[in-house]
């Protein structure tokens, strides 16, 4: 069972992350970055795509790809609390992406090593991905940080909004832990230094490292999101996501 | 090459040779590099193909196409199986592949992978101008219309023009 919810909690993270991303088409700042939003969407929705489908062959009672994606209740869902956030304006968007690419990174990285073969094909594959969703994401951090005065500020307002989303990527839920003791998934623990070295140099290159160090300190860690308690945002993304299938179940085009 | 052929599966081959991917109609599902394995036996097939972007919506179309011509060529059952190891890399694309795409006006993935790596603000890959053949070319967009390309511009013709990135 554990490892229905371990690919299931994979499946979410990119879910939400690429449903999120994805309010942004037609709206970027400007077109070439709309464009890469959106298809930084595609490959996160492509990567949730083959985690419910792994997911529900091994649950094996009639679930698919769909009954997890626009069945399934809140309490269901356990993506971690950054990915169901609103996406703010550009800053706190690329923001987000830089600190969950990075997470995603370091953790697939170390899953496509793993003993369960499915999820490290899956994990291979989509690594190609993010290495790009990283690059580019780092790029626009420092880009924006150390650019006008304004992006600096908006910069300076995103860390402030979402640094105490990112403590809950590290500690480890139930089925994480035991998917770490059978050799499928890393110890979470060990990417976090990993991670933050690499926020740290961003942040350097972006001017933003004396701001974010004092957030830090200041700044609780939200979780519950992988255990299935959730942000008040997370019906709104649902009541969007689900409503063809809720108002019209089973309904194909 | 990647696959061995045998008097059984070479007419399969043969009827994948004309299998379009959608998106880019001048590439075959074989100089995409995306099929890995066809098994034959009597009338049924198995044809086993590999995702180029996990996100790739050309997929379903793909498989549905392999399907429908394999069929149409008498074989039954015919059954499509996705497989994601290894990861597919644009290595696999055929010279044939790189030459037609070349000449559809898409500039054709470099021999080196040159995207897989976390070196922020690169220097623009080198990429040849498809419709003058420019190496005085810049990157506009590290995304393109699709997962597959990025957004280049040729500084000579000043063409705007696709470039199927290394991956």
């Amino acid at each position: 069972m554990f490892l229905v919810n371990y690919t299931l909690h994979l499946a979410d993270d990119t879910l939400l992350l690429g449903h999120r991303n994805s309010e942004w088409c037609g709206h970027g700042p400007v077109l070439e970055q709309d464009i890469a939003i959106t298809n930084i969407s595609l490959d996160l929705i492509g990567q949730a795509r083959n985690f419910y489908q792994y997911a529900a062959l091994l649950k094996n009672d009639g679930s698919t790809e769909d009954t997890f994606a626009y069945t399934r209740d809140i309490r269901e869902f356990k993506n971690c609390l950054l990915t169901e956030l609103p996406n703010g304006d550009w800053a706190q968007t690329i923001l987000r992406q830089f600190l969950f690419s990075n997470y995603q990174y370091l953790l697939y990285e170390q899953l496509q090593h793993g003993h369960d073969q499915q999820l490290a094909a899956i994990a291979a594959k989509a690594l190609k991905e993010v290495t790009y969703h990283l690059r580019w994401s780092s790029e626009w951090v420092i880009r924006l940080g150390d650019g006008t005065e304004e992006s600096h500020r908006r910069m300076e307002q995103a860390i402030a909004e979402i640094w105490g989303y990112t403590g809950e990527m590290f500690i480890p839920a139930s089925y994480e832990l035991e998917a770490n003791t059978n050799g499928i998934a890393p110890d979470l623990k060990t990417l976090e230094a990993p991670w933050l070295q690499k926020v740290n140099e961003i942040f350097t290159a972006a001017s933003l490292s004396a701001f974010a160090k004092a957030t830090a300190d200041k700044t609780y860690m939200h979780k519950g999101g992988k255990q299935g308690n959730h942000t008040e945002y997370m019906g709104y993304v649902l009541a969007e996501l689900q409503f063809m299938q809720r108002a019209y179940p089973g309904a194909e085009w | 090459m990647l696959h061995s052929t045998d008097i059984a599966t070479q007419p399969v081959w043969t009827i994948l040779e004309n299998v379009m991917d959608p998106e880019v109609p001048v590439l075959s599902v074989l100089d995409l590099g995306i099929v890995r394995q066809v098994s034959v036996n009597g009338n049924e097939v198995q044809v086993t193909i590999t995702p180029t972007y996990t996100g790739c919506p050309a997929m379903d179309t793909i498989k549905a196409s392999i399907q429908m011509e394999l069929l149409a060529a008498g074989y039954s059952p015919v059954s499509v199986k996705q497989v994601l190891s290894p990861a597919w890399t644009t290595d696999w694309m055929s010279e044939e592949g790189k030459r037609k795409l070349k000449e559809y006006g898409i500039a054709p993935p470099n021999p080196k992978q040159q995207v897989c790596h976390q070196h922020l603000f690169a220097v623009d890959e080198g990429v040849q101008c498809p419709h003058c053949q420019s190496w005085h070319t810049r990157r506009i967009s590290e995304f393109g219309s699709t997962a597959c390309k990025a957004l280049y511009q040729c500084n000579d013709c000043k063409e705007p023009f696709d470039y199927f990135k290394c991956h």
